[in-house]
């Protein structure tokens, strides 16, 4: 058992980075595996900090290969166990995460997204959307949280790991390294004062197996091409049948919105901005936040859209979560405009001058 | 008048009965490493403390293989999935069973700095000098002038540099106090079931052993029984089996 720091409401002036560390221990998470890569580091050098209190478990592994794996073995042995990575190294983590998929392991870690492709920048984009959603080989299942600001980390990281051990299906925390390195006032709470019970994290390679119970045998490998769609579809349907419950989203002055904007994590904060100076002005704006970027709440999302005259989708990335959202709108006929800015922070700025110039000239596609 | 022997074989207590027939080849040393890891986990009585991890390639063959719990995963990846259990909980004894590409080429890096941290594991690597599962391309550890699918004309050490020797690195790179390392072979099955309890016995006392055991795989070498024999024993002059590291006192 590890031990919990946070046993009482406490407001903290933290980096994202930091809260993460301590969401995990708030919630009992008790080993983290991970390798270095900017700007995820400070969730690791708070954990380790923390280590002498919290007596959780750390190894620094040689790379992103071995950190996701690690994971992979240490979930497998019945640890609240997570890693955290970014850019390159979310590529790399993949071959860990498909794997998590095939087999339903609760993996859970957290993406603080960096510019690409390649190398790029080492700070911010939301580039890495569509390989945290879909990056594995075949078709798994996942579910992504994407974080706004310092609250939305602690809350959701504590829920990644329930929503992970519950379902099964490996659960992420999408955010960026604006959210990592900026400072926040966040409020830190033990979960169980909220009313939220930790998943109960039992071992699935056991030892202390007697001779009486069965071997447990697990595989990612199927003989034959049936064998493994019987498996997906079932998986498909699992997925399918759990999204609702899961599905988050939050809407800013969405009801009467005239020109709808569609942005996820820390630009969905610059549309806030934005929408209040837009409505200073006379123009109906609003936002339409999806939390969960997979599952999509599409139920909501599609009736926003229908609701709007115009949409416009903003993103630190060159449409990715747009792609994602038109085709859960299909049939939708709200003409949509775009404001992309590849691995570049949009601001309020950006976006009022931009629904300004759609006001003028509508949207016609 | 023809007498059936009707005798059921002599199967160790931590081999899975119920797994059937092994999967491997006709001829596969594959069976004989496992059945004699299983005779040594038995030997030690530590079955029910005993992890077991295989790699992809035609070692995944055994994820079903041994009565203890264990996981098939990734070509290279079985190494770092072993260490993440044994980190998580150490009071398992974990193996991560592997051939010589999972442990020498794509999963090398994991090889190599399990090694240096003295992961408390065993990492057996089976050596049969070929990529057996894929069809029979070289390996970092195909003899020179071998012939393979890649290596059609035989391999030219001028262009793929000299074969892999596995044992040798990693006992260049441990820490001598509390490792085992060595290499074995499928020629003789009485001391490799010695080499695998030393190496199990150290991870009993918390450290890291590797063991490199030379197989074959007549299949993917065309050769039948005697060259087969032949093959393994020329691997032997090339691939000295002995123990490299071991602690003081380790019994076997």
């Amino acid at each position: 058992m590890v031990n919990k720091l946070i046993k009482e409401d406490t407001k903290m002036f933290l980096t994202g980075n930091e809260v993460l560390a301590y969401a995990a221990n708030a919630a009992e998470a008790d080993f983290m595996y991970g390798y270095p890569i900017t700007p995820q580091n400070e969730i690791m050098h708070t954990w380790c900090k923390l280590l002498p209190k919290t007596e959780a478990g750390f190894l620094q592994t040689e790379d992103e290969i071995s950190a996701g794996f690690s994971t992979i073995g240490g979930i497998l042995a019945g640890r609240r166990a997570f890693t955290a990575t970014a850019g390159p190294g979310n590529v790399i983590m993949q071959d860990a995460m498909s794997m998590a998929e095939m087999m339903r392991i609760p993996f859970v870690c957290a993406v603080m997204q960096r510019g690409g492709p390649s190398t790029a920048t080492v700070i911010y984009a939301q580039q890495e959307t569509t390989l945290t959603c879909f990056g594995g080989n075949g078709e798994g299942y996942r579910i992504v949280y994407s974080t706004a600001g310092h609250q939305d980390l602690f809350d959701y990281m504590i829920k990644a790991f329930n929503t992970a051990w519950k379902y099964k299906f490996p659960t992420f925390i999408l955010a960026d390294g604006y959210q990592g390195k900026m400072r926040e006032p966040v409020m830190l709470y033990d979960p169980a004062s909220r009313g939220i019970t930790m998943e109960k994290t039992p071992a699935i390679l056991r030892s202390g197996v007697s001779a009486d119970m069965k071997a447990n045998h697990i595989r990612n490998t199927f003989n034959l091409e049936e064998e493994l769609m019987e498996e997906l579809d079932k998986y498909e349907e699992e997925f399918n049948r759990i999204a609702p419950e899961i599905e988050e989203y939050e809407e800013y002055k969405a009801d009467d919105a005239e020109i709808l904007i569609i942005a996820h994590g820390i630009v969905a904060r610059s549309a806030m901005t934005a929408i209040d100076e837009l409505r200073e002005k006379g123009i109906k704006a609003g936002l339409f936040r999806p939390i969960t970027i997979r599952p999509l709440a599409v139920k909501p999302l599609r009736a926003a859209c229908q609701r709007a005259k115009q949409i416009l989708f903003t993103e630190s990335a060159n449409g990715q979560l747009a792609r994602m959202v038109l085709e859960k709108i299909y049939g939708i006929t709200t003409p949509y405009s775009t404001l992309y800015k590849m691995g570049v922070g949009v601001t309020g700025d950006d976006l009022v001058q931009k629904v300004e110039s759609m006001v003028k000239t509508p949207a016609a596609i | 008048m023809v007498q059936v022997l009707d005798l059921p074989p002599v199967l160790p207590n931590a081999q899975d009965e119920e797994a059937g027939a092994s999967k491997f080849c006709p001829g596969c040393g594959h069976g004989m490493v496992l059945k004699t890891l299983a005779f040594a986990i038995d030997d030690l009585n530590i079955k029910d403390k005993t992890v077991f991890g295989c790699d992809i390639g035609c070692s995944l063959l055994s994820w079903n293989y041994m009565d203890v719990d264990s996981v098939q995963t990734h070509h290279g990846r079985t190494t770092p999935v072993i260490y993440g259990v044994t980190r998580a909980n150490p009071e398992i004894i974990g193996i991560a069973y592997m051939g010589d590409g999972g442990g020498l080429a794509i999963g090398a890096q994991h090889l190599v700095n399990a090694a240096v941290r003295g992961e408390k594991m065993l990492a057996i690597l089976v050596n049969n000098t070929n990529y057996g599962m894929t069809g029979g391309q070289m390996a970092p550890t195909t003899m020179p002038g071998q012939k393979t699918e890649t290596t059609p004309y035989g391999r030219d050490c001028s262009v793929t540099g000299k074969p892999a020797k596995g044992a040798e690195m990693v006992s260049s790179i441990v820490d001598p106090e509390k490792t085992y390392v060595a290499r074995a072979t499928v020629s003789n099955l009485r001391a490799l079931r010695k080499t695998f309890k030393k190496a199990l016995n150290n991870v009993q006392q918390g450290g890291f052993s590797f063991v490199e055991v030379l197989s074959v795989c007549p299949l993917n070498w065309r050769t039948n029984n005697v060259d087969t024999w032949g093959r393994l024993k020329t691997m032997e002059e090339f691939f000295e089996v002995k123990e490299f590291v071991s602690r003081e006192g380790l019994e076997g």
